[in-house]
């Protein structure tokens, strides 16, 4: 070990409880970090998983426009060739197809506007969540016909049960009017409000009868092994498209165009978040500056007779910065290994939120949140509390550089 | 020949609203090889002229110069690197850096002049053998008596063999049993090694020690006698 380390090392024990103190401060800060970003990072994989597996999927194929007009007019031709293509992506989990018509649906007492979907209930199920959420009846089975799923709000406000006839009024795909008298099979409920206030399922084929769609769908929908596989299908996604036939109208959507909502909302949390951080790094970073200040002061008539003993200003400051580095290291450490331990308990645990946040319930989140500790939020947090330390004890240990040895040496 | 040459100093404090002339035109030459002792009262400018002369505080007027080096159009940087290789400094007290040893804070000096660290081990305890320590290498400051303080300290000031050693009452802090052992020890390393020694007292048993004597009042030198 070098003299300038070894005399640092003592230094910082000199006043041990202030020293402890401050590593204190340090470490706390970092595990903080490690913790809640690690929280933030997984609360937003589980939002965004859960939304794909109840909503959209991780991506979607539809005809240019479809995503902002939702036409029926705007149709994906030939869901089977894109199919295909899916088919020889390693990464792809599933996927499915989906036919959407607003339409009017009645019971015997009431009349609401609804969203229709039809659905291929095997494919649907390897999706999204719809069969796990059937509250009662059963979901559809393989070769259904006139029979449909229905949204737990909506079955209220028609004041329908299972087993109850329901009539579907709509508009074709060729403009012609859809009609048709369907049976209650199911009734599920997601908890997200819209989706059980205003939709309904039936057969992916009985749906291309009803609304005249021949093979056409609205939508491929496209979940993939992991959220970082999602841009390499789409990129894979749209080179096959293309190859297929150029001309073709079709857009490949990943979530976050599919739910702008929800990159927002992360979005915003993580500025709240950040700005959290923000003032926790300054209070360390002033914790930081104090004690070195404290340190100056304290030791005034040692760094003049350094400097009449010949040290450059430049040693000075190097040494003064060699004895915060070590403590900002050593709070660090602790605090980076101490955050991910705990981190890595709730990640195997998680963390009952069960009521917390309305935004979560929106995106289908209840229940637990599982923090994933990463590279990245393990170290970006603590990489910037060692930043901001470090510049904080630089404005001390420069401002030593300027002292005079006389008036140092005079100084008691 | 001579060593340390300084030309009508002036030197003047501002103590609230009034001023204090500590050193009024100081015109003096030190030979190579001198035990020098700077005497007077309280208050007569001893430590502000040795604190000139060894670059820690600058005149208002005249120059200085230590080994043909002449300060006045030195940077502060320059004037470190002078003290590191030619100036060894011995405070009346708290000398030492308190979180080294002995040894490492007599080696401190030799690091930062960048001698290599098995050589600057062999030879702070070389040093540290002459002044008498042998038996306290690893002790730090708070471990060792005033006397053994002061011996490190002049073990630190003449290692690098610096061209002078000057020593602000470096005995006022002791006892003078402990004090004489000191200047005994301080007179060997310039008999033996050629050191030059200027130093401060107004002990008259301290400057009975020195080769030549220099009698300051009131900012002015009144005496200068060779013995
Ligand atoms: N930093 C300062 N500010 C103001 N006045 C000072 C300062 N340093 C010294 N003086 C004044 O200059 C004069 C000379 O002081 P100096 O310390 O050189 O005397 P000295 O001979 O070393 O005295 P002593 O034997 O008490 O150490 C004194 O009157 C002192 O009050
Ligand atoms: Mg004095």
């Amino acid at each position: 070990m070098s003299i300038d380390v070894k005399m640092a090392w003592r230094n910082i024990w000199r006043n041990p409880r202030r020293t402890i103190l401050t590593i204190s401060a340090i470490a706390f800060a970092s595990l903080l970090l490690v913790f809640m970003l690690s929280f933030q990072f997984g609360s937003y994989e589980t939002m965004i998983n859960s939304s794909v597996k109840i909503h959209t999927g991780h991506l979607q194929v539809q005809s240019a426009g479809y995503q902002d007009k939702k036409s029926i007019r705007l149709v994906v031709p030939d869901p089977d060739t894109i199919g295909k293509i899916l088919n020889q992506i390693q990464s792809v989990e599933a996927y499915t197809f989906r036919a959407i018509a607003f339409s009017l649906v009645s019971s015997k007492k009431r009349t609401y506007g609804s969203i229709v979907i039809g659905i291929d209930p095997v494919r649907e199920a390897k999706v999204s969540t719809l069969k796990s959420l059937m509250r009662k009846g059963s979901y559809l089975a393989k070769d259904d016909t006139d029979q449909v799923l229905i949204g737990s709000l909506l079955a209220q406000n028609l004041k329908i049960d299972i087993r109850d006839e329901i009539t579907i009024l709509g508009q074709g795909r060729d403009g012609s009017i859809a009609a048709t008298v369907v049976k209650v099979k199911g009734i599920y409920s997601s908890g997200i409000d819209d989706l059980d206030r205003n939709s309904i399922h039936m057969p992916l084929k009985y749906f291309q009868d009803v609304y005249g769609m021949y093979d056409a769908v609205h939508e491929v929908v496209v979940t993939g092994k992991s959220l970082k596989a999602v841009d390499g299908i789409k990129a894979v996604l749209n080179t096959g498209i293309k190859k297929i036939n150029p001309k073709l109208p079709l857009v490949v959507l990943d979530w976050k165009e599919l739910t702008p909502g929800l990159l927002q909302s992360i979005e915003l949390d993580l500025v709240s978040g950040i700005i959290f951080y923000f003032f926790l790094i300054l209070v360390v970073a002033f914790s930081i500056l104090n004690t070195f200040l404290m340190v100056i002061f304290e030791r005034t008539r040692e760094f003049g007779v350094l400097k009449a003993i010949g040290i450059t200003p430049g040693r000075l400051t190097k040494l003064l910065l060699i004895e915060s580095i070590t403590m900002t290291t050593i709070g660090i450490a602790a605090g980076i290994i101490a955050g991910s331990l705990i981190t890595l308990y709730f990640q195997g645990h998680g963390i009952d939120i069960s009521g917390a946040s309305d935004i979560l319930v929106q995106y289908g989140i209840s229940g637990r949140i599982y923090p994933r500790l990463s590279l990245l939020s393990a170290f970006i947090g603590p990489g910037i509390v060692f930043i901001i330390t470090f510049l904080a004890a630089l404005y001390p240990a420069l401002k030593i550089r300027s002292l005079r040895p006389v008036e140092a040496m005079t100084y008691v | 020949m001579s060593i340390v040459e300084c030309k009508d100093i002036n030197k003047t404090y501002q103590q609230g609203k009034i001023e204090v002339r500590a050193l009024k035109g100081v015109t003096l030459s030190i030979d190579k090889g001198g035990f020098v002792a700077l005497a007077g009262p309280s208050g007569s400018g001893k430590t502000t002229l040795l604190n000139i002369i060894g670059s820690l505080d600058q005149p208002d007027s005249g120059s200085v110069s230590v080994d043909g080096n002449t300060f006045e159009k030195m940077t502060q940087s320059q004037l470190a690197l002078l003290r590191l290789h030619k100036v060894g400094f011995v405070f009346q007290s708290y000398n030492l850096i308190p979180v080294l040893s002995a040894v490492e804070n007599v080696e401190f000096v030799m690091l930062l002049q960048g001698v290599q660290a098995a050589q600057r081990r062999e030879r702070a305890k070389a040093i540290l053998d002459d002044v008498g320590l042998e038996a306290e290498y690893d002790r730090r400051p708070a471990e060792l008596s005033g006397g053994q303080q002061q011996r490190v300290a002049v073990a630190r000031a003449i290692v690098s063999n610096p061209s002078i050693v000057l020593a602000d009452e470096p005995t006022a802090n002791l006892d003078s049993k402990t004090g004489n052992g000191l200047l005994e020890m301080m007179k060997k390393m310039n008999e033996e090694k050629k050191v030059t020694f200027i130093f401060s007292t107004h002990d008259n048993m301290v400057m009975d020690y020195a080769r030549r004597l220099i009698l300051i009042r009131d900012g002015c030198i009144v005496d200068d006698q060779i013995k």
